[in-house]
């Protein structure tokens, strides 16, 4: 039985911040429809479903205001009537085993066990997981963890499924499969769907309704995805959502004349530990320029750039620093100090929570400045400046670990430019961005190479790699045999 | 037992479990597929019975049934030395440690400052000695083929723990795996931000303090996906394995039951039985 849901006048706020995340909802989904919904980065999308799934806890968790029911009583009682996915495939695994995890839900719910069994066969086969039921989840790709939550909160048979940014952090082939699964659970089961998103093309066709929330409470567009995408669709854009069939508004460019070369690679294999993993790469980096790193999974796209960047000792082969970029140190940067690494080369990691070590965001762009003994006018200086340009100026108190996808993304960027380094090495920096926030990126990138700085970024986006005109490198795997 | 909702008679040492390849043979498998309840019995049972009993000959009695019937405990010889290897050591120095200042009885053979062998010191070494491999190798070898979600079902079936710490304990187990990754994540995430040149110590603290920071996050996350998914849902929550006790757990126990009554029943024939110590 599908589920139906209605908000009214509905509002809530995390204890820890001043500002309500939502407030003022009103909003009716009948049973069965298909609900895409939109809004900017910090418009309160996530919320709504923790409130659906009747995951936002207790009074000492936050305070509600106005009603959110399911079925017509308060979405807290109606546990086991909405499933929710979450954005991180990693936190989503409860258990070892894949047979095991998707009965997860089933058992807290009481459902006997032969059931369970049947359950957890049917929703496997629904989300197209075939693995033994005994595989270890540890070892499935980001793509089938996600379709393995799916599957786990499927055999719950919920009357509402509700999906938060559930592709955010795949690659695009892990996006399709997540995707298809979503698709094949909806004809199965009729179930009423709630999803967040900011890809929306990869939605679209499986969506019967948009709903657009603006930041601070309120829809600002309901409709059928055709009607709203066409009417909307500008001020859509203008809010981070990527607008089916409406490429991104970058301003044209001429790419500058690239600068002295800053690195030089010699057949250098990364990896971690003894094991290099794919081919030798000979490759050179200048300043003013960009390279796009591409390849397939598992051929050690991030391994790469963290060789580049300084952080791991190449395996095998080397990577030389040349004088504009070592400025009096030794040719390899894996042996620089950290704080000589500051000014030299900044890193941006795929996930940004690894990068914050301060209480606070403004305390998280002082880090880099005080480490390499700026004067305290100049750091704060150089820290407004940061939080102006990457519009973190309102959030400068906040935790950083409380800031959204993209305010996170935006953060962990500053974090690295806040020392000027002559060479930039970002990995995956737009995966489950806004378009707002990926346009930022991508003009700030702009910049930076205009600038005289390098840039390499590993990315799957080559949206993102036109954009910045960046000169593509695809890393090839060892030949079978070879490899591990 | 077996793996979910799944086929039944896999062994559940077969899915997860570091084993290799172990070698076959119905006993080994029996052991190996035991009931990780069963196992935590019958350890316990050698357990109690050595703890009590401080003498050479119980524990010597023991130790030489348990070796004889080791080798049928499902473990492929690699990983039981691997898996034992810290007793190995570990007992040894605790019996130095006796010898030398423990308390010493009977002939003394070399004093100087603390340390005072003795006849009493050096029995009570080798018996701890004894007692300690006696202990620990059967209880690491039984529970290097325990899987641990085999083992919640137990605790929480069998033993009736409560369900939400077992399921809670078990959980949070799986995300050790992930804390391996964030550790190495962190170091370099460090260093990237200008922080990677403090010593030693004060490296490793703020390091730590970082996973720490990250671990309540991840657990925290992990916490709202089990609630997603009703974890601590009113009403009974069923099992979609059921953990239950088979002949061959009995027949587990029973033999351990048989070596520790062996071992007691041979100290105190030969009047070497020694009750805490005590004779």
């Amino acid at each position: 039985m599908p589920a139906a849901v209605r908000a009214e006048g509905w509002g809530w706020r995390h204890a820890s911040r001043r500002a309500f995340a939502v407030r003022g909802l009103d909003l009716e989904i009948r049973a069965g429809e298909r609900v895409l919904l939109l809004g900017s980065s910090g418009a309160g999308k996530s919320t709504v479903l923790a409130g659906l799934a009747g995951v936002l806890g207790g009074s000492e968790e936050g305070d509600a205001e106005g009603r959110l029911l399911l079925d017509g009583a308060p979405a807290g009682t109606r546990r086991g009537r909405a499933g929710l996915v979450l954005q991180d495939p990693e936190s989503s695994v409860v258990l070892a085993r894949v047979g095991d995890d998707v009965a997860f839900g089933c058992e807290n719910l009481g459902v006997p066990r032969d059931e369970i069994r049947r359950r957890v066969g049917e929703a496997l086969d629904a989300v197209g997981l075939h693995v033994p039921l005994d595989a270890s989840t540890a070892r499935l790709s980001g793509g089938q963890k996600q379709r393995l939550a799916l599957a786990g909160v499927l055999a719950m048979r919920p009357g509402l499924v509700l999906l938060d940014e559930p592709t955010a952090n795949l690659d695009p082939d892990g996006v399709r499969e997540v995707r298809d699964a979503v698709g094949r659970m909806i004809e199965r089961t009729g179930a009423t769907l709630v999803v967040v998103e900011h890809r929306t093309a990869v939605w679209a066709d499986l969506v019967d309704r948009v709903v657009v929330l603006e930041p601070g409470g309120g829809v600002s567009a309901d409709g059928d995805p055709a009607t709203v995408f066409a009417t909307a669709g500008d001020a859509l854009a203008a809010r981070g959502v990527w607008v089916p069939g409406r490429p991104v508004d970058l301003p044209h460019r001429r790419p500058p004349r690239p600068g002295e070369p800053l690195l030089r690679t010699a057949s250098l294999q990364p990896g971690r530990g003894r094991t290099p993993v794919g081919l030798p790469v000979d490759r050179e980096i200048r300043g003013a320029s960009a390279l796009a790193v591409a390849g397939r999974n598992g051929v050690g796209k991030s391994t790469f750039g963290l060789t580049l960047a300084g952080l791991l000792p190449p395996v095998a082969g080397t990577v030389g620093a040349l004088p504009p970029l070592a400025r009096g140190l030794g040719p390899e940067p894996a042996r620089w100090r950290s704080t000589e690494l500051l000014t030299r080369i900044g890193a941006v990691f795929q996930q940004p929570e690894h990068q914050f070590l301060a209480a606070d965001v403004a305390g998280e762009l002082a880090i880099g400045p005080r480490a390499i003994g700026a004067a305290p006018a100049d750091i704060e200086a150089r820290v407004d400046e940061l939080l102006e340009r990457l519009r973190l100026t309102r959030l400068a108190a906040a935790n950083p670990f409380t800031l959204s996808g993209g305010e996170k993304r935006r953060l962990s960027v500053a974090t690295a430019l806040a020392t000027r380094p002559a060479l930039v090495v970002l990995d995956e920096p737009t995966f489950g961005q806004d378009a707002v926030t990926w346009r930022e990126l991508v003009l700030l990138v702009r910049e930076l190479i205009d600038a005289g700085a390098g840039v390499v970024a590993v990315t799957h986006d080559s949206d993102f790699a036109d954009g910045i005109d960046a000169d593509r490198l695809v890393l090839a795997a060892q030949p079978a045999g070879h490899a591990r | 037992m077996t793996a979910a909702t799944g086929r039944t008679g896999t062994p559940p040492g077969a899915s997860g479990t570091p084993t290799g390849r172990p070698p076959g043979g119905a006993v080994a498998a029996a052991v190996r597929g035991a009931n990780p309840i069963a196992k935590l019995a019958a350890s316990a049972v050698l357990a109690i019975a050595l703890v009590f009993s401080l003498d050479v000959v119980s524990a010597s009695v023991a130790l030489a049934l348990e070796l004889l019937l080791l080798p049928f405990a499902g473990l492929d010889g690699r990983t039981f030395w691997r898996r034992t290897l810290p007793i190995w050591a570990a007992a040894p120095f605790a019996g130095l440690t006796i010898l030398l200042y423990g308390r010493s009885s009977g002939t003394v053979h070399i004093e100087w400052l603390l340390v005072r062998i003795s006849d009493g010191s050096m029995e009570l070494a080798l018996a701890t000695m004894l007692r300690i491999l006696a202990i620990a190798l059967p209880a690491v070898v039984l529970f290097a083929t325990v899987d641990p979600t085999d083992f919640a079902d137990g605790l929480a079936q069998l033993l009736r723990l409560p369900a939400r710490f077992v399921l809670g304990a078990l959980a949070g187990l799986r995300l050790l795996d992930l804390f391996g990754d964030d550790w190495r994540a962190l170091a370099l995430a460090r260093r990237a931000r200008g922080v990677g040149d403090a010593g030693r110590v004060r490296g490793f603290f703020g390091q730590a303090f970082a996973l720490l920071v990250l671990a309540i996050r991840r657990g925290s996350t992990l916490a709202t996906a089990m609630e997603a998914r009703a974890f601590g849902a009113p009403g009974p929550r069923t099992w979609a394995r059921r953990s239950r006790l088979s002949r061959a757990d009995a027949l587990l126990v029973a033999a351990a039951a048989g070596i520790a009554v062996t071992a007691v029943g041979a100290a105190v024939a030969l009047g070497e039985w020694a009750f805490l110590g005590g004779r």
